[in-house]
């Protein structure tokens, strides 16, 4: 349940941000979490209710986009998509690729007032 | 207030502001106005505070030459034996501590200053990790194995632990043959973020139907470039290998150190060049 981590860590950045970009009240926040990511957006969108409580996101609605997975293949020396860190190249069926993309976990954007 | 990081008791607050007061909720007159909503970009990583406070570690164990591992696997997959026997033998060669993490009881950290090391025990309470803030002050309460091996037994669990640097030179996966040989495969995040996984109780292979070569496979399948070794922390089969690999960390730390503190002496040289001329 490190999600409740990463809600709280993304309400204390929010609250640290009411400061320097004045505002009083968050609406709506954009996350982009990666295919690979290691997290449950499930476990995510709950825990965001119980971390947003009394705080400027009280209201907040939470969008998560989801970034798909790309990895560079060492073999066939071309970008392919991977899905699990265990995927093979869908061209070769090797497993000799490095992930370039898919393992994001970032606040995007926000609405605020 | 900490003067390190400014933390207060309560690290994590996540109240806007205290409540002492009535909330103005219940306005005595309408709103005929709406707040006005605008949008702002921020593409900031979700964990860029446990980022900074892992890089402020990292800087310090770079200055003092310290090689530190964070160890991460199960519960139950051998690491705090491992660990006692591996400062044991290592103690004697340069200085090594150990900082722990579990929910509950400092057992292992006792187990840890029973094999002749100091270790600090973190109790994470309802936590399922280590994260790098935490690290800074368990600092505090241990003496610095300068010029030495610092190990982090983080808590026993393969998911969350992933995700959190701690200012580490690199995570170590520990997984006991009495494991099933898919665990690379259930727990991608873990060994894709491991620089080498450590085959532990070896000498239980005889008593098992656990495929080694499969569940080697399955790890580099996951990740390519990890290193993997095969022991027994209880026999002590395998183990001159791993503390040969932890030598040579040690030193590469070493000339980790030396790197920066050459930059730092080439900054001092030219300062006082430029105030002699």
């Amino acid at each position: 349940m490190h999600e409740l981590s990463l809600c709280e860590s993304i309400i204390e950045t929010l609250t640290t941000q009411t400061h320097r970009q004045g505002y009083s009240r968050v609406r709506r926040v954009w996350l982009e979490i990666g295919a690979l990511a290691n997290v449950e957006q499930d476990a995510l969108r709950f825990a965001f209710e119980i971390a947003r409580r009394d705080t400027v996101a009280d209201t907040a609605e939470l969008d998560i986009v989801t970034l798909p997975g790309q990895a560079y293949c060492l073999d066939c020396a071309q970008v392919i998509a991977v899905h699990q860190y265990y995927d093979p190249c869908p061209c070769c069926g090797g497993f000799q690729w490095r992930l370039t993309g898919g393992n994001e976990m970032r606040i995007k954007e926000l609405e605020v007032e | 207030m900490c003067s390190t990081c400014g933390c207060g008791e309560n690290e994590l607050t996540i109240h806007a502001h205290d409540h002492a007061h009535d909330h103005a909720h219940e306005h005595p007159h309408v709103h005929d106005h709406a707040p006005e909503a605008r949008r702002l970009t921020l593409e900031q990583d979700i964990l860029a505070k446990n980022a900074e406070f892992a890089a402020g570690n990292r800087r310090l164990f770079t200055e003092r030459g310290i090689l530190v591992l964070n160890l991460v696997s199960s519960p139950g997959s051998g690491k705090t034996t491992l660990l006692a026997r591996t400062v044991q033998t290592l103690r004697a060669e340069f200085p090594v501590a150990v900082i722990g993490g579990d929910q509950q009881t400092a057992n292992d950290a006792e187990r840890i200053r029973a094999a002749g090391v100091p270790a600090v025990q973190i109790n994470t309470g309802k936590g399922c990790h280590l994260d790098a803030h935490g690290i800074g002050h368990a600092l505090e309460r241990l003496p610095l194995p300068e010029q030495g091996l610092l190990f982090i037994e983080n808590v026993g669990n393969l998911v969350c632990p992933a995700d959190f640097d701690l200012g580490e030179a690199c995570k170590v996966v520990v997984l006991s043959v009495t494991e099933g040989e898919d665990k690379p495969l259930k727990y991608p995040n873990m060994f894709a973020a491991s620089g080498l996984m450590l085959l532990n109780k070896t000498d239980l292979l005889p008593h098992l139907d656990f495929d080694v070569a499969r569940c080697l496979d399955h790890a580099r399948r996951v990740n390519p470039d990890i290193r993997i070794l095969q022991l027994s922390a209880r026999t002590g089969e395998g183990m001159e290998a791993w503390l040969d690999w932890l030598r040579q960390g040690q030193q590469a730390a070493l000339a980790r150190q030396i790197s920066r503190l050459e930059v730092d002496l080439a900054a001092a040289r030219a300062r006082l060049t430029a105030s002699a001329a």
